[in-house]
């Protein structure tokens, strides 16, 4: 038997917080209470001052195995999660190949299984990611796949986007889509507006990703299939989702954390660790996304972490690969974000419940041998909890960090708040902020 | 705003201040008295290393870069792109560094990306960065020579020299520019140069052809082609870029010719006085006639030869920097 008990910290459950002690036996909380006699031999955390609510899920992670292990592992994807709070990363399947088959899925969701943490995977929903054939998408939720999406790119064919939805519905999975249409943004390398014409960049304009989520909340209202919106980064893009919710369609979407923290005004020294798709958007975006985040109307901050070898953010700006880190400092960015007098509630609620509802992680999967994530922090759910310190200030240091890769936009800049301790599935991970 | 290139990167000129401009085109005065002499070199740059990376293709650029730091006695050291291992796959940080291993002082950079002069100068900071052109975004020594031709041509036509003109002859000069402005880089630099000096300026192109941001340049954008000409001191005319893809922005070269060609009819509406100007090459036929060109309101010729006293200019400024005084 193994115990841990985290000592006077706010437990942050589904309705209110309380001070009180947790107390961790083996891989289950078994005691939430003010003041818990704990077991000779059990592992003290400190967490005065600190929230603790259930571990932080990832729906949007690059972890680059198979094909571009130089840039990201398994592995050590793994335990920059863990140092940023996340019990549980949805790995994306734009490898190379490309997570299109059982036999892919299947490797990932073993070498997930060798980390501390749960690894669940998005499938891709055609074949190659290439938009054009259906992916076995039916072998692939017998496998426990309940996302696909062919993240990077998003379905460009409308006919092919209705037959996957048609297609997916009854499987109980959610397709996720990420929307950006590539004729529009073609050759685009920032966002479109007056600062990517005076640095001679060709833009990506918010209307390549507003038309696709237009078209594709029509395409749910005519196929009754759920659909998840990745990483929205335009205030429009999240005016028609909150309506399209409003009216009833089965829709849900995730921000990202550079995109409600960085604005386009960071291309303009041409430094490609700050190119990203959908590209960073105006300072009205930015606010737009804080405000919707601060309201409780986002569903889930996901990161789009994705690991870039160094060599490849040396090159010319529209020559570089797009895409940021961003697994150790969502957190951080989160609190930044929720403002003056930050919710807990709300914080757990995009970082962990609300992403454990959409990858439908709440159960425990025996067939991929997956904990229940996003629980309510009572005794009886599986142990898998953050501490986060709200107080604590940190810089990030680009060469300190736990990726293979250093593509991180906030070199240098100083943090609010981070993660203190990591419990995945009832093993203390990460203790005093550091790895154990 | 930068106030003097002197010991300085130059990477654009939408920074550079009036008299940071005129003290180049005023040191290029200089040097068009040298490259008249029969013993066309000065020793300002002697010992002086200037790498010459060309990403992309050049004719006159890179002859007049060249030609300009061996007038300064400065060595010269070329890399062509296709037998260096650029094409290998090796990143613009490690080409760069290679060639400042070799012990440079200057490094004069074409590249299809924009800004990867910038990029460059914050890999090198100690090597002063020329822009020999970066993707679509600036062309600061073509902006320089055009505003240097007019200086030269206006003065000339006033009895007095482009010395003692200074930048009076720009204020309120009307400057037409015409043709693919979306794709230029070169209508970038001269915005912002004619600006600088005090130049009015309006640009007149397809619709698909203007930049998004246009709004917020300091221009006033003409629909009507014919109306502008009459207007007019300068008319500059640039070609379709077609290896950007600009062809995908018009109905056709016909059409294009058709609507935004300076035809020998179109040139008639012109003032007798104005000049006409084009940063080559030229596509004749397209966006100007042939006869067009030829003409004696035809300055091409006149920019492509300050081309060189003008990037002597810049590289002795930019070189020398504050230790340069004695020339």
């Amino acid at each position: 038997m193994s115990a841990i008990v985290i000592r006077q910290g706010l437990v942050v459950g589904n309705g209110g917080s309380e001070v009180n002690d947790v107390l961790i036996v083996d891989d289950r909380i078994a005691e939430v209470g003010p003041s818990i006699e704990a077991p000779s031999g059990a592992h003290e955390v400190d967490a005065h001052d600190c929230w603790v609510g259930p571990g932080l899920v990832d729906l949007h992670t690059h972890l680059r195995e198979p094909g571009r292990e130089a840039a990201e592992t398994i592995e050590s994807g793994a335990r920059a999660g863990a140092l940023g709070g996340y019990c549980a990363l949805v790995a994306m399947p734009n490898t190379e190949p490309a997570l299109d088959c059982v036999a892919l899925v299947s490797y990932v969701l073993e070498r997930g299984a060798r980390t501390p943490l749960d690894v669940a995977v998005a499938g891709a929903i055609t074949v190659g990611r290439g938009g054009e054939a259906l992916a076995p998408m039916v072998e692939m939720a017998a496998l426990g796949v309940r996302l696909f999406t062919d993240d990077g790119i998003g379905v460009q064919d409308p006919l092919v986007m209705r037959r996957a939805l048609t297609y997916a519905k009854p499987l109980g999975v959610r397709l996720a889509q990420h929307c950006e249409d590539e004729r529009l943004a073609s050759g685009g390398t920032m966002n479109e507006g007056a600062l990517s014409g005076q640095l001679g960049l060709i833009g990506r304009p918010a209307i390549a990703e507003e038309l696709m989520v237009m078209r594709d909340i029509e395409l749910v209202r005519v196929t009754g299939a759920p659909l998840h919106f990745l990483h929205l980064s335009t205030g429009r893009s999240l005016e028609m989702v909150r309506a399209a919710r409003a009216e009833g369609l089965p829709v849900t979407f995730e921000v990202a954390p550079h995109h409600f923290t960085l604005n386009e005004s960071a291309c303009d020294t041409y430094d490609p660790v700050f190119k990203v798709h959908p590209p960073l958007r105006s300072a009205g975006d930015v606010e737009a996304l804080r405000g919707a985040l601060r309201d409780g109307h986002v569903d889930a901050v996901a990161t789009d972490h994705a690991p870039h070898a160094p060599e490849l953010k040396d090159l010319a700006f529209d020559e570089a690969p797009a895409g940021m880190l961003g697994l150790e400092h969502a957190a951080s960015l989160t609190y930044e974000a929720l403002g003056p007098s930050p919710d807990p509630l709300t914080f757990f609620a995009v970082l962990s419940r609300g992403p454990a509802r959409i990858a439908q992680l709440r159960q425990r999967d025996s067939r991929v041998r997956h904990s229940a994530h996003g629980g309510s922090m009572t005794a009886g759910d599986d142990a898998n909890i953050t501490v986060f310190d709200p107080a604590s200030r940190w810089t990030v240091d680009r060469h300190a960090l736990a990726s293979r890769s250093m593509n991180t936009p906030y070199d240098g800049r100083s943090m609010s708040g981070r993660v203190r301790a990591t419990i995945a599935k009832g093993h203390l991970i990460v203790d005093q902020g550091a790895l154990t | 705003m930068i106030e003097s290139i002197r010991g300085r990167s130059l990477l654009s000129l939408d920074d550079l201040t009036k008299s940071a401009i005129v003290e180049v085109l005023d040191t290029a005065e200089s040097f068009v008295e040298v490259n008249r002499r029969s013993i066309k070199k000065v020793p300002a740059l002697k010992g002086r290393v200037v790498a010459s990376l060309f990403f992309e293709e050049s004719t006159r650029t890179r002859l007049s870069f060249e030609t300009a730091a061996k007038r300064l006695s400065a060595d010269v050291l070329s890399l062509a792109v296709a037998s260096s291992s650029v094409k290998k796959g090796e990143s613009l940080r490690d080409t760069i560094g290679t060639i400042d291993a070799l012990g440079i002082d200057a490094v004069v950079l074409r590249h299809r990306s924009s800004g990867a002069a910038l990029q460059v100068s914050r890999y090198v900071p100690h090597v002063k960065v020329i822009n020999g052109g970066d993707g679509q975004h600036q062309h600061p020594t073509q902006g320089l020579l055009d505003a240097f031709t007019i200086r030269q041509v206006l003065s000339e036509r006033h009895g007095t020299t482009g010395l003692e003109s200074g930048s009076a002859l720009f204020e309120g000069l009307k400057v037409l520019i015409v043709g693919d402005i979306r794709h230029s880089r070169v209508a970038r630099s001269d915005v912002s140069v004619y600006t600088a000096l005090g130049a009015e300026v309006r640009l007149c192109a397809p619709g698909t052809l203007l930049p998004d941001d246009v709004a917020s340049w300091p221009v006033t954008v003409v629909h009507d082609f014919d109306e502008a000409l009459a207007w007019a001191d300068v008319i500059g005319l640039l070609r379709l870029q077609s290896e950007r893809g600009s062809g995908d922005f018009v109905a056709s070269l016909d059409e294009f010719t058709f609507t935004h060609g300076l035809s020998v009819e179109r040139a008639r509406r012109l003032k007798p006085e104005a000049l006409i100007m084009h940063p080559g090459p030229m596509n004749r036929g397209v966006e100007i006639d042939s006869r067009v060109a030829d003409s004696c309101q035809s300055v091409v010729e006149q920019q492509v030869s300050n081309g060189v006293p003008i990037r002597m200019a810049v590289l002795y400024l930019s070189v020398a920097g504050a230790e340069g005084q004695g020339l």
